[in-house]
């Protein structure tokens, strides 16, 4: 049985007086897909954010690939994590956004290949050979030198998918990737997203309202409400058979505003 | 007619100083706005504190009484300044302090999801900042940099009281020997004027240059 590469226990976190975790626990095995479903507010994306470190916790404990994420160990007792050991964690993870967040000023090549060379030391020839690969699997190797402006909302996001991917992360983390784009843009970054699935063993966290695509993508879903896992299970059996009554209604909503399932 | 070209002459030679008062009053202004303007975003108290201090001093004075310190008082703390370099001191700290709450702005008005994507790339606030925001910020300060700089330069005027031959001083020195006061200051009142253009001008070709290819938003 190997060691999950995401755990978290008990983790809670608030904004002011709204309660977004609560003592939330879970685990997840490297190479698993998992999808993140559940209506807005419910805590989904601050898992992401958490993990991405964009959020501190307010209490409990996340060890990412066998090391404390916000904690470190110093003469035998755990400390809070500091800027140099939460840098060193970050390499472990990457994240798309659900509106890209692309560096406007530079160009498509450019933006894939600024945190390899910065934070990884790589010379500028084998980051752009790098880059060319990613951009060519995400099928936009044409567009290189193109600034960020010019492309469409799909284009966008998948440069920003091959920007993340060029730090070799272990772990990928999707935020509502497709939330933002035209609706006929949706399906050519879903396309690289099962080439991705398909192609690499890394681990993925996707927080989705694409029914359809989270049960073709994904190994085990989660059913977000207020901050807890209401129902967990393989996409058959959360989409075809929801045992829980929140989450039939969660699903009935979803089919009912015009999403396939 | 041959006796104004020679005053003209003088007045040219004030136009060299009161343009070298503005380059290197610019030069320092600049380097102190992104002092003291970074300075003010800082982790550090001490350092938000310092830059506070310096900011609210040189905007909350007069440039005419901080020149008058930085000529006149200095020399006793044992510190003797020529008049250009008590002039580009004075100059230069006081329109620093205006342009560092305009780094500070710039800064700020990156968005937060343009961070966010540095941290999920784990970048260095510093790579962060000279990467990603400091280029995008330099946009949106352009246009309140190119007024500072005219003010700079209109401020320079004010130099003339510690004796700096500026443009100016010269023409009121063309004005006691003729008797004119029209034709000297005519002249200067068009050669300040085209000078301000050339800056503004300067400023709108840098900020298309920087505009290129990015989004209308930020233009």
């Amino acid at each position: 049985m190997p060691e999950p590469i995401i755990e978290l226990d008990a983790i809670s976190k608030s904004f002011g007086s709204i309660k977004v975790l609560d003592r939330l626990s879970m685990q997840v095995m490297p190479g698993e897909k998992l999808a993140l479903i559940g209506p807005s507010g419910s805590g989904k994306t601050t898992i992401l954010r958490i993990l991405m470190t964009l959020e501190r916790i307010d209490s409990g404990h996340i060890r990412i690939d066998g090391e404390q994420l916000y904690h470190m160990p110093r003469n035998s007792e755990l400390r809070p994590a500091d800027e140099r050991h939460l840098a060193r964690m970050r390499q472990k993870i990457g994240m798309v956004f659900q509106l890209f967040n692309l560096f406007p000023h530079k160009s498509v090549i450019d933006n894939v290949t600024l945190a390899p060379m910065l934070t990884k030391a790589m010379a500028r020839p084998a980051a752009e050979q790098q880059a060319m690969a990613l951009l060519e699997m995400v099928g936009l190797a044409d567009q290189a030198k193109k600034m960020p402006a010019q492309l469409s909302g799909g284009q966008k996001q998948r440069v920003a998918i091959a920007r993340a991917l060029a730090l070799a992360p272990k772990i990928m983390l999707f935020d509502e990737i497709t939330s933002a784009l035209d609706p006929e843009l949706v399906e050519e970054v879903l396309n690289v997203m099962r080439k991705l699935a398909a192609e690499t063993d890394m681990t993925m966290l996707l927080v989705t309202h694409e029914m359809g695509f989270a049960h073709d993508f994904a190994d085990r879903v989660l059913f977000f409400d207020r901050g807890r896992i209401v129902e967990e299970g393989k996409p058959d059996d959360i989409f075809r058979q929801p045992k829980q009554e929140r989450t039939q209604t969660f699903l009935r909503k979803i089919i009912a505003a015009g999403h396939r399932v | 007619m041959t006796e104004w070209s020679g005053y003209l002459g003088l007045i040219l030679q004030g136009a060299v100083v009161t343009l070298e008062l503005t380059l290197m009053g610019s030069a320092l202004a600049l380097v102190m706005a992104f002092i003291a303007g970074l300075g003010r975003l800082s982790r550090f108290f001490a350092v938000r504190a310092l830059a506070t201090l310096y900011i609210e001093f040189f905007r909350g004075t007069s440039i005419f009484v901080q020149l008058f310190w930085a000529y006149f008082v200095l020399p006793f703390v044992g510190l003797s300044l020529t008049p250009l370099q008590a002039g580009v001191l004075a100059l230069g700290l006081n329109v620093g302090a205006y342009a560092a709450e305009v780094v500070r702005g710039a800064v700020q008005s990156v968005g937060w999801e343009q961070r966010e994507a540095c941290i999920a790339l784990n970048l260095g606030r510093w790579q962060a900042m000279r990467h990603i925001i400091l280029p995008q910020a330099l946009l949106v300060m352009l246009p309140t940099f190119g007024n500072n700089a005219i003010e700079l330069l209109k401020a320079t005027a004010v130099v003339s009281l510690i004796s700096l031959t500026d443009m100016t001083f010269q023409a009121q020195v063309v004005r006691a020997q003729t008797g004119s006061t029209l034709m000297p200051f005519a002249t200067i009142l068009v050669l300040y004027f085209a000078m301000a253009v050339v800056i503004a001008w300067a400023m709108r070709a840098l900020e298309r240059r920087l505009a290129r290819g990015l989004d209308g938003i930020r233009v």
